[in-house]
């Protein structure tokens, strides 16, 4: 049986990332989870310089979900290299970092440090709905988009993941502009932007008053998007939004994702990365799939 | 800190809206210090996020949980009968560390009273004098028995139906007492009037924070609080509620953030 893929020349055991944010670094998890299980691990945004984020409440439970706003709190690339990727290093597993920056040059700052690191791949968030600059503000624009990617190509020889908003009129168009930017590969979808209102307090229930609406309830829109850009451009994608079990990430995997990454499942059971590679395995089993490859984009 | 199941063993309601839960936990119990938590998953898959409970006693394998009804996970909490598993993770944070000395005043407000009781214990245990000063709505008290098998007990009241009318700063400044270490748990506007008072006093402060919570290891980087002090996760000025606290003395945190 075979469960490993290829992102864009980078080979994983199997399908199963962690989504970016929700994981750290992995130290924290690590406890719970073997990451020598894993496909790769996504690590948390990381800066030039550190970012301290929104103020709190960052956090509000949803019918399905979740809304977040953080705000892309991080230590910045001095630390994140010398603390988090010599951790992620004695893992047999691929190393995704995901990148942000407030301006085009902060992202290029970032990739060309990283472009000498173990880095295996890199995932740019030009999605983020938390933070004022930077983040959403380039991901639903699709000249900036087009832009940006070049500009980072230049930089370094890794691969680079677009990761795309799905706050947009048409994603594939975003999707086709990181295409036509070089992009090796599409990451999608960030969370949806959202908002909740404390009834009790007459206020918002995050202090950012909107966040992002992650975990199962954006699942289907985000299965959609990940179809519609898989017929619309000849990029890998790693597909994400709600995945928390085998079942989801293969609902993904049929929809065109080469991989998935798993995120808001990982706040209701610490251990969900591992059982739902050990699932996919499972069903491959159970419906004499001998290579994995076999189900990606199977939808017509 | 670990990922296990916890059989129900009984469930009661103490005050209006406020349950004592007791689970058989042997791997948490064990490991729990004063002033952790434990986060509880709710068996709806609707509700994603795991509620962090602090931990009221801990001992022979049995956790206490005596928490307010709050909203969805904590209604769904208060409904489980005897026998029954549930899902949790702990202990979380850092707790309160090994306390030595002669005296100490504990101080709880609200649902933060029940963490100061298996500090109480403990601080009894070592053989320190403890004064507990509590602060509820009105007379109708919980827990207040139980602090009194091992503290000289103060009650303070909103409405003055019982002990002293108003916080309880005015109630230790009414009964003339005052210790050098004081731990406390309970709303912020609390901490932060017992904080200024304890330190303008020269004492030291050891309180419990609460805050809204996603992973409660540390990863999510939801539940901060702003110190004075560069964090050393994020190189910033924001803790982990969750891993380097709940926990902290007054003195780190700054207030004005």
């Amino acid at each position: 049986m075979n469960t490993k893929v290829n992102l864009a020349g980078v080979e994983l055991k199997n399908p199963v990332l962690t989504a970016s944010g929700t994981f750290g670094s992995g130290m924290e998890f690590s406890r719970f989870v073997d990451l020598n299980k894993l496909g790769g691990v996504v690590t948390k945004g990381v800066s030039v310089t550190p970012w301290e984020g929104n103020p709190t409440p960052r956090i509000a439970e949803t019918t399905g979900g979740m809304l977040n706003a953080i705000g892309l709190q991080n230590p910045g690339l001095d630390v994140f290299l010398q603390r988090d990727l010599p951790f992620l290093q004695k893992y047999d597993t691929k190393i995704i970092v995901n990148v942000c920056g407030h301006t085009p040059e902060e992202y290029m700052k970032a990739v060309e440090r990283l472009s000498t690191s173990v880095a295996d791949l890199l995932e740019i968030n030009i999605s983020c709905p938390n933070v004022k600059a930077g983040g959403i503000t380039f991901g639903t624009d699709s000249k900036m988009v087009e832009s940006i990617t070049s500009e980072l190509k230049k930089l370094t020889k890794k691969p680079i993941f677009m990761k795309l908003s799905p706050n947009v009129t048409d994603i594939t168009e975003i999707a086709k502009a990181a295409e036509a930017g070089g992009a090796d590969g599409i990451s999608l979808i960030n969370t949806l932007m959202g908002m909740k209102i404390d009834i009790n307090r007459r206020t918002f229930a995050l202090a950012n008053k909107t966040g992002g609406l992650s975990g199962p309830a954006i699942k289907p829109v985000a299965v959609r998007m990940v179809y519609q850009v898989s017929k619309s451009v000849k990029l890998p994608i790693i597909g994400m939004g709600g995945i928390a079990s085998a079942e989801d990430a293969i609902e993904f995997l049929m929809a065109g994702a080469t991989a998935v990454s798993v995120g808001t499942a990982n706040f209701h059971n610490p251990k969900v990365t591992e059982e739902i590679a050990a699932g996919i395995e499972e069903f491959m089993r159970a419906k004499s799939i001998k290579d994995i490859n076999e189900i990606i984009g199977c939808v017509e | 800190m670990e990922y296990t199941k916890g059989i129900i063993v009984s469930v009661n309601e103490i005050g209006t809206g406020i349950f004592d839960m007791l689970v058989k936990c042997q791997g948490i119990a064990d490991a729990a210090k004063p002033g952790q938590f434990v986060c509880i998953y709710s068996d709806d898959g609707a509700h994603l996020l795991p509620r962090p409970i602090s931990i009221c006693e801990a001992m022979n394998g049995y956790l206490r949980l005596v928490f307010r009804v709050a909203g969805f996970g904590t209604k769904e909490l208060s409904g489980k009968t005897s026998g029954e598993e549930i899902k949790l993770l702990g202990p979380c944070g850092n707790g309160y560390p090994e306390l030595a000395g002669d005296q100490i005043t504990v101080v709880g407000g609200g649902i933060g009273i029940p963490p100061m009781l298996y500090l109480a214990r403990k601080c009894s245990e070592n053989g320190m004098k403890v004064t507990a000063v509590l602060g509820y709505r009105d007379s109708k008290t919980f827990l207040k028995e139980a602090f009194e098998a091992y503290a000289d007990v103060i009650i303070a009241t909103d409405d003055g139906s019982l002990g002293v009318k108003g916080t309880v700063v005015d109630a230790m400044k009414e009964c003339n007492t005052f210790d050098k270490l004081v731990c406390a748990c309970g709303p912020m506007p609390m901490l932060k009037g017992l904080s200024t008072y304890v330190e303008g006093k020269g004492g030291c402060a050891l309180i419990s924070l609460e805050e809204r919570m996603a992973c409660g290891i540390g990863a999510c980087l939801g539940c901060i609080v702003k110190t004075k002090e560069v964090d050393e996760h994020s190189h910033v000025h924001n803790k982990r509620i969750c891993t380097e606290g709940p926990v902290f003395d007054s003195k780190e945190l700054d207030f004005n953030r």
